[in-house]
């Protein structure tokens, strides 16, 4: 329970503003289509360099939840969900605003939200303490597989092509392998003078994840026709809350897949809403109302897209793997401030971690008052014109990159990396695991570099890396993970030759 | 060969050519040590290129809609702005001045408003002025980040 000692952080006023601005904001920016909860993140974090690092992280934080449940608004209004997550929402969501139940529609998703979330939150209040001292028993080695397994593991199932995905973690290791090498003294991959000092962790964020949402809307052109919202009629507050406490079927259903979907590496967010949705469908008696604005779809999947927050973190606060992409740049975030996640942030910055934590639940219960009363207000504001967006986000990327180091050398690596990353997605390839490879590359290397010279004076590399039940464990995770993925890879290929074949 | 095809051979190439120049550089370049763990690295890197390579080639690489046409011209004046601005306009003009007429340009060019509709360039300009403000209040005055001066400001 030692958590309990910690609230009162994030009641300090700095603090405590910061929760309020992360949650209004990252509203706003869930609600807004094409602006993804992960470049949220990424964009915040230049702001995040300039704070204490407990504030840094409840202004990540409070972004992450708020962005994911924000955009369950321009799903329902817009039929435009803000963010992969609220794919499922938008279904009865939108059907049900159309219907003229709006605010009813956006009522139950931020309340379902907000349970969701809070039960997420204290998943990851007490399964990472344990976890944390469960990764105390870690040598070097096991440090080393950890970090090869949280690149795996995003770049096969977070891609759609497992190739792709392995490849762009690649990149990213290669990425962070540029610079000078402090240990051995020399100089690698410097093509350029701007990679002299290597490539810092903030512009390459912002440049992976916001560059290419801006040439995206470029790619758009003119074609930005207004985009028109549905009118919400007040509704009564108390009734869809009552509503919500006799659906306690999909409820339960959103909260559990939630939670054991963010708890998986990797998976994330995406899938979550969707296969809860799936899930609550099939055991409703009233399944052919889903998809027709029925309250049980959106319920079902809004509390998992916000169950998923929490325990998506677990795996990154104790062993450096993130649940999702942007657990990945929060990964960033702690980084940054010379905070490396596992038994180091609970033993040795534990007001920190716990500061954040706390703050996480308290942001649930911020989001769905604030959601709730502004979820309208937040829409207007989404229908703002493609090119002030694409404008507002480029101008905002290069004074964030440049105020991390005052370097020019960081805006052109920011930019060049960003404007690659949107031809890369074009192909098939993803930032998440190329951002992954980059963040955990030097954590790989570190402990390659020390493991095996401590092998050298024992049993060699062999020993030392391939044997032992935690590597052969670690090993097997890497492989399944991979093998997993490629499975899925044929079976997906074997379908859609099929489904050729029939039509 | 279809566009489509064509587009994944050349990104794939590409990306083997990439993989090829770090296992090079990586296995060239002293001290050796050093180049321990790029080495590890651009083992798998090159073999990941090479098996997408091979894909692409044998059109199996069918992830990833490509670039259209239409899709490409779109992008070609934003970015030709984006680029003019950061590796030339931010240091020569100054970082805010160089940053509003990046922000107008783009709003105008992809502003599906008529060049011609002064109304419409009015609320560019005020839009443009507010949100230029609001960045230098967050990062002048906020931050205190000091940013290159050029030739104005």
């Amino acid at each position: 329970m030692e958590f309990l000692s910690h609230f009162g952080g994030v009641f300090e006023p700095l603090s405590f503003l910061l929760l309020l601005g992360g949650t209004i904001g990252g509203l706003i920016l869930g609600a807004t289509p094409g602006l993804s909860p992960t470049m949220a993140v990424a964009l915040l974090i230049p702001f995040t360099f300039h704070l204490q690092p407990a504030q840094g992280l409840i202004l990540l934080g409070a972004a992450y939840t708020s962005t994911v449940a924000g955009g369950a608004v321009s799903a329902i209004l817009l039929k435009i969900p803000g963010a992969p997550a609220n794919i499922a929402t938008a279904l009865d969501g939108n059907a049900m605003a159309k219907n003229g139940q709006g605010a009813r529609a956006l009522h139950l998703s931020f309340l379902a939200s907000g349970v969701g979330g809070i039960i997420g939150v204290l998943l990851l209040i007490f399964l990472t303490p344990v976890l944390a001292q469960w990764a105390l028993a870690f040598s070097y080695s096991h440090l080393f597989w950890m970090a090869i397994l949280g690149v795996t593991v995003i770049g096969s199932l977070d891609s759609k092509s497992f190739v792709k995905g392995l490849l762009s973690g690649c990149i990213g290791l290669w990425l962070s392998m540029i610079g000078f090498d402090d240990n051995l003294g020399a100089q690698r991959f410097i093509f350029v003078d701007a990679l002299a000092g290597g490539i810092h962790i903030i512009p390459a964020l912002i440049g992976l994840f916001a560059i290419p949402q801006v040439m995206e809307m470029f790619a758009k052109g003119k074609a930005n026709a207004a985009i028109e919202a549905i009118e919400v009629p007040r509704q009564s507050l108390m009734a869809s809350f009552r509503e919500l406490t006799r659906s306690v079927r999909a409820l339960s259903i959103g909260t559990v897949f939630g939670s054991v979907i963010g708890i998986i590496p990797g998976v994330g967010g995406q899938i979550a809403g969707l296969v809860a949705y799936d899930q609550a469908r099939k055991f409703s008696p009233e399944k052919e109302k889903f998809g027709t604005g029925h309250p049980e779809g959106i319920i079902a999947a809004e509390s998992a897209n916000n169950a998923m927050v929490g325990p998506s973190l677990v795996p990154l606060l104790t062993l450096s793997i993130p649940g999702s992409p942007t657990a990945a740049v929060l990964l960033g975030g702690l980084i940054i401030h010379g905070i490396f996640p596992g038994s180091d942030l609970f033993d040795n910055h534990p007001q920190v971690a716990w500061t954040f934590i706390n703050s996480m639940l308290i942001g649930q219960v911020l989001m769905v008052i604030f959601g709730i009363y502004t979820a309208t207000w937040a829409a207007r504001i989404a229908r703002a014109p493609v090119p002030i967006m694409a404008a507002a986000v480029l101008v905002l990327s290069v004074f964030g990159s440049y105020s991390v180091q005052h370097s020019m050398g960081d805006v052109y690596i920011m930019l060049s990396l960003g404007v690659g990353m949107f031809f890369l997605e074009k192909f098939g390839f993803s930032a998440a695991p190329l951002v992954l490879g980059l963040i955990l590359g030097p954590i790989a290397e570190s402990n390659f570099t020390t493991g095996s010279l401590i092998a050298q004076a024992q049993d060699g590399p062999w020993v030392y890396f391939m044997t032992g039940t935690l590597n052969l464990f670690l090993i097997g995770l890497v492989i399944a993970s991979i093998g997993y993925s490629f499975w899925s890879n044929m079976m997906q290929g074997k379908s859609a030759k099929t489904a050729e074949a029939t039509s | 060969m279809t566009a489509s095809k064509m587009q994944h051979v050349v990104s794939s190439g590409l990306i083997l050519f990439v993989a090829g120049l770090v296992t090079w550089i990586s296995f060239t370049q002293q001290p050796s040590d050093a180049f321990l763990f790029p080495r590890l690295i651009a083992i798998f890197f090159v073999g990941l290129a090479v098996w997408n390579f091979v894909r692409a080639i044998s059109g199996l690489a069918k992830v990833g809609e490509g670039l259209s046409m239409p899709a490409f011209v779109n992008i070609v004046p934003g970015l030709l702005v984006v680029c003019i601005y950061v590796f030339f306009a931010a240091k020569l003009l100054g970082f805010y001045f160089a940053s509003t007429i990046a922000f107008l340009a783009i709003f105008t060019i992809y502003d599906p408003a008529s060049l011609s509709d002064m109304k419409a360039w009015i609320k560019r300009m005020i839009i443009t002025a507010i949100f230029m403000a609001v960045i230098y209040g967050l990062f002048a005055l906020l931050l205190k980040v000091q940013t290159p001066k050029g030739i104005w400001f």
